[in-house]
């Protein structure tokens, strides 16, 4: 039996305003706890909710930016369930009219693009925090709670994605990908580590080409890019070994344990998530007039569709043209300075969707970190096609320039790579081949037109790789022509 | 006329002729306490010394020049549902005792700024929840007209202290009619001001699309005053109105005149008492020799208002009431677990009335039954807007009497809920609506107990609602006081 | 009609610890309420939308700005049980 993952994440983004989203206390990470509070984020009696307009407008950024409808109208519902770190008994969110729906975010992996579809994005508050403290800090051998209200109130953007993700390798880069979108649209700070945003996934497996949805689970705690794929990949696989073994998966949730690298059931409450939601009665509805989602859209910095248009216009085919728009900003500020000193821009384009994506995954590297710059990779363009190196020769440089050897031309040159160009270099060899290979010769002369790739390959290793191939090839078919 | 028997703008003009002072209005209010609240208990709380501090410093403004309005040194109550800071607040809760809240409610913070000095804190209904007063935590108040009755509810302690002078004025809270009630068994004025004019930051909340501020008073025109002190947009609460508001103090001489009054087809008949519809009727009657022109109007919805309440207020304030947990203020219960000491708690804290309700509105939102309930009961206060919106077409202002009954007997329906709720039949509709209206008193029945005649309005009518109550108080001439056997103080 | 409440069921979701007696009489109580209550189900004409503001408010927002939050120690003093800071509550599960 075949199976198929069907996967779909929420992401949860704490916003960057300055105050929290239905209060003037203010947003900040890290402050002495319980020192941003006020009678509305603490729920204390007669306390009443604002909601901040400037997270409004952060919502529909990010929901255009993923490409989704701003609803006309909305409005806030109460969430009812009973935590010690939800001060109202409630978590004001939104039900059934979000402020965004139906956008969707265009993922690849491994050369591979698809569409991964999101299904709303919803405005809430954070609760807010519990330390449990006893023996080992975790939550099942804790004596007792410590409640920090701190984050209580902080505006979340909540993003649920359908459940069109296949792989854990896609999970981890739509998360990668939306993460960058609203780190680039400036919403929110987006650190993994400090919980300013958070990824959750719904994972479930189906017979290959079957239709319908198995057994959800729900997989929480993952604090890292790679802790997400893991998670997901051990979930997967979970599923699958209890299928096959005649067993049934509960609709639960799991947390994520890093260090023993499973997921483990979480004891689920007594008694069934019941949230009795109903419309908020101490907000008024939101009207998301055209002309205030004009206004946002205007301030928004390019959006995926528009940069895809204008690579489009640039020279790039659709599919390239899609990939790289929807790359990291700092790639695309790479493809900006490389075009604008004159690189191709296709091939430039090809290099940052190609080696050097594939270099940021293989060595798990922040783009922010990526160590090229537009000039450089323009540089490398240029060698390229003044023929200095071979097109998989620069493949190599490239890889010594990510290492810090210093510039296209500087590594070329020292590790030896450049190519030969001389065509009194190339005679030579040729001359030489031509005379140690007399079969091949008669060969070609008898008609055989294979034997000119031997030959080729002949030459490139007599000149250890760093003949100019096309050159190589043009003066062998002249001199076997003769 | 004794000092405790002025009205705000009988004082007022006292204080500005300098007859009085304002500690000499609190004085004379304190005593009347000190004499009365064996008997009534009116109050939960009352604050001497920041009240005579209060009252010295509007001596000290006045003489000073600086004059803050009609309200400036006049002693007022306030329900104990809203937020005073540094002085205990408990909603008549046992989960909030000896709460004292670090913030003033915007009301609180008004009266303050408009030179009112506040004089304590009123007993209510347990978090505002009922219509007699007797489900306070901390023991029943009485009605000074008769202390084996009830004052009615929520805003019972607000209306006694009125109604026998240990205040001036009041504020209390209306959700289905508990300031207008109170008032109407009390003998005194109440009103419940347009839903969002006057803010609820800092009202403990019982049903949040439904509460609204209001005064309570010895005059139309106390009310009026008070409601001018308190009401306005206020950016701490997202439902208050940030349009125009009426100048209801302007239009108290008018008459009525030209206006067009209806009378309610559905508020009466049976469990109506006779003595009330008499006296409403008369009222009526003396309305259109002045000159009103009285019809009668049908609102059929208003005889399933009463069903459409009893599911949407239980559903808000089980959501409101879930904050009473045990961890950041309040009581604190028993248990190994979080979950175990907040069902402890809250089973410790709450009331009867407040279990029953919570219980009531946590199904009625439950899943499965949302839609036939709580669904459904917006709906129908959907088609009693449009009732409301129709009759309006035709008429300025509705009439009815503000209770079916006078004053009933403590203890009468403390087993019988949903004889209770009946007290509020004909306040409700208004509620469901967000209209103002208000109660004036307009007699005493047989058993010298109050009867009240209600006025109702539009939204944003509180002009042509004050136009007519003024117009009825004048009527009525009700002059009569209640006499409570004093006690040796 | 009779309507069949899961007392148990409701009073967990409230967070109210009653006795099987309380429950009992709470649900002959809600019982007759509901049964009072099922009126609003008589409601005839055409269909109409949940209520809204009777002024028909919207949009109604505050700005991005901060303002200044409470006095901890104020706070904390209406607190059952506090540490360096902290609210205190028992575990939210049992512990082990």
């Amino acid at each position: 039996m075949t199976w198929e993952s069907v996967i779909g994440i929420e992401v949860h983004i704490e916003l960057s305003t300055s105050s929290k989203m239905f209060c003037g206390c203010a947003v900040e990470f890290g402050a002495e706890p319980n020192t941003n509070i006020c009678p509305v984020c603490l729920g204390l009696p007669g306390a009443l909710p604002v909601p901040n307009r400037k997270a409004i407008e952060w919502i529909m950024a990010i929901g255009l930016a993923l490409n989704c409808e701003v609803s006309e109208r909305s409005v806030f519902h109460r969430k009812n369930y009973f935590y010690a770190d939800l001060p109202k008994g409630y978590q004001i969110s939104q039900f059934d009219i979000p402020v965004c729906h139906d956008g969707y975010l265009d993922v690849t992996v491994d050369g591979e693009t698809r569409r991964i579809e999101i299904e709303r994005a919803h405005m809430e508050e954070d609760t807010g925090k519990s330390t449990h403290v006893g023996d080992g800090g975790r939550i099942h051998a804790a004596e007792s709670t410590l409640l920090d209200f701190n984050r209580s109130g902080v505006p979340l953007v909540e993003v649920v994605s359908r459940p069109d993700i296949r792989s854990a390798a896609e999970a981890r880069a739509y998360a990668q990908d939306l993460r960058a979108v609203v780190a680039e649209l400036g919403a929110s700070d987006v650190r993994l580590e400090e919980g300013s945003v958070r990824f959750d996934a719904n994972v479930s497996i189906r017979p290959e080409g079957a239709e319908g949805l198995g057994t959800k689970v729900e997989v929480k705690n993952m604090n890292s890019f790679r802790s997400l794929e893991r998670a997901v990949e051990y979930e997967i696989e979970r599923q699958i070994s209890v299928v096959e073994a005649g067993g049934e998966l509960t609709q639960e949730t799991r947390h994520w344990d890093e260090e023993a690298g499973v997921t483990r059931s979480m004891r689920i409450k007594e008694g069934s998530s019941d949230y009795r939601y109903f419309t908020e009665p101490d907000l008024a509805p939101m009207v998301m007039s055209a002309s205030w989602v004009d206004e946002v859209r205007v301030g928004l910095p390019e959006l995926p569709a528009e940069r895809k248009a204008r690579y489009s216009n640039e020279g790039l085919d659709p599919d390239l043209a899609g990939v790289l728009s929807s790359s990291p900003v700092e790639v695309r500020d790479i493809f900006e300075v490389a075009t604008a000193a004159g690189a191709d821009h296709r091939r430039a384009a090809n290099w940052l969707v190609g080696e050097v994506t594939a270099w940021l995954r293989r060595t798990e590297t922040d783009p922010a970190k990526l160590p090229l710059g537009g000039e450089q990779l323009a540089e490398l363009v240029e060698i390229v096609d003044e023929g200095v190196v071979s097109s998989s020769a620069a493949k190599v440089v490239l890889e010594g320039v990510l290492q810090g050897e210093g510039s296209p031309r500087e590594v070329a040159e020292a590790r030896d790579l450049v190519q030969i160009s001389d065509m009194s270099a190339i005679e030579e060899i040729v001359a030489k081949v031509l005379a140690d290979n007399p079969e091949a010769v008669d060969s070609y002369a008898a008609g055989e037109e294979k034997v000119v790739g031997f030959l080729v390959g002949q030459v490139m290793t007599a000149s250890r790789g760093k003949a100019d191939p096309k050159l190589v090839s043009e003066l062998l078919r002249k001199k076997l022509s003769s | 006329m004794t000092l405790h028997e002025l009205t705000i703008a009988e004082a007022g003009e006292r204080l500005r002729a300098r007859e009085v002072s304002s500690s000499d209005l609190l004085e004379a209010a304190l005593d009347r306490a000190s004499r009365t609240e064996a008997q009534l208990h009116a109050y939960l709380t009352i604050d001497r010394e920041g009240a005579r501090e209060a009252a010295r410093k509007a001596d000290a403004d006045l003489a000073d020049g600086i004059d803050h309005g009609p309200l400036h040194g006049v002693p007022v109550a306030l329900k104990d549902n809203m937020c005073t800071r540094g002085v205990e607040t408990t909603a008549s809760s046992q989960i909030l005792a000896g709460y004292i809240p670090p913030y003033d409610a915007t009301v609180t913070r008004k009266l303050k700024e408009a030179g009112a000095v506040i004089v304590g804190k009123t007993n209510l209904d347990e978090f505002a929840m009922g219509s007699s007063t007797e489900n306070s935590a901390y023991g029943t108040s009485y009605n000074p007209w008769d202390i084996g009755r009830v004052p009615g509810g929520s805003s019972g302690g607000s209306a006694a202290a009125v109604a026998i002078g240990s205040a001036f004025a009041a504020l209390g809270s209306d959700t289905g009619g508990s300031i207008r009630q109170p008032a109407s068994l009390t003998g005194v004025v109440g009103m419940k001001p347009t839903y969002g004019t006057v803010s609820r930051y800092g009202l403990i909340a019982f049903a949040s699309s439904l509460d609204q501020i209001g005064p309570l008073s010895r005059s139309v025109q106390d009310a009026a005053l008070m409601l001018e002190a308190i009401w306005g947009h206020d950016p701490l609460d997202a439902t208050s109105y940030s349009g125009s508001y009426p100048n209801p103090s302007a239009a108290l001489d008018d008459g009525v005149s030209g206006l067009k009054v209806g009378v309610v087809k559905e508020l009466a008949g049976e469990g109506y008492e006779p003595a009330v519809e008499t006296a409403v009727s008369a009222m009526v009657d003396k309305l259109s020799d002045a000159g009103a022109a009285v019809v009668e109007v049908s609102l059929p919805t208003f005889d399933i208002a009463l069903s459409a309440y009893y599911l949407i207020a239980p559903a808000e304030a089980s959501a409101n009431l879930a904050r009473f947990d045990g961890v950041r203020y309040g009581h604190r219960g028993e248990g190994a677990t979080t979950e175990k000491l907040m069902a402890r708690t809250r089973a410790e804290g709450f009331g009867p009335e407040v279990t029953r309700r919570v219980l009531l509105g946590t199904y009625a939102l439950s899943a499965g039954y949302y839609d036939a309930f709580y669904g459904q009961a917006q709906k129908v206060r959907s088609a009693i807007q449009e009732d409301f919106s129709r009759a309006y077409g035709s008429v300025d202002v509705l009439v009815s009497p503000t209770s079916p009954t006078v004053a009933f007997e403590a203890g009468a329906r403390v087993d019988d809920p949903l004889a209770m709720y009946l007290s509020d039949i004909c306040t409700i509709p208004s509620n469901l609506a967000g209209h103002p209206a208000i109660s004036i008193p307009i007699g005493l029945d047989e058993q010298i107990l109050p009867i009240g005649f209600q006025v109702m309005a539009p939204a944003l009518g509180e002009t042509v609602m004050f136009q007519v109550a003024a117009t009825v108080e004048s009527l009525a001439g009700f002059t009569e006081r209640p006499v409570l056997e004093e006690l040796a103080s | 009609m009779p309507i069949d409440i899961d007392i148990a069921h409701v009073a967990r979701l409230a967070r109210l610890d009653l006795t099987a007696e309380e429950l009992d009489g709470y649900k002959t109580q809600l019982d007759v309420i509901l049964d009072h209550a099922t009126q609003v189900q008589s409601l005839e004409g055409d269909p109409r939308e949940e209520s809204a503001h009777p002024l028909g408010l919207v949009n109604a927002f505050r700005q991005d700005e901060r303002r200044p939050s409470l006095d901890r120690d104020e706070v904390l003093s209406q607190a059952p049980e506090t540490k360096d800071g902290y609210f205190v509550v028992p575990p939210a599960m049992e512990t082990e």
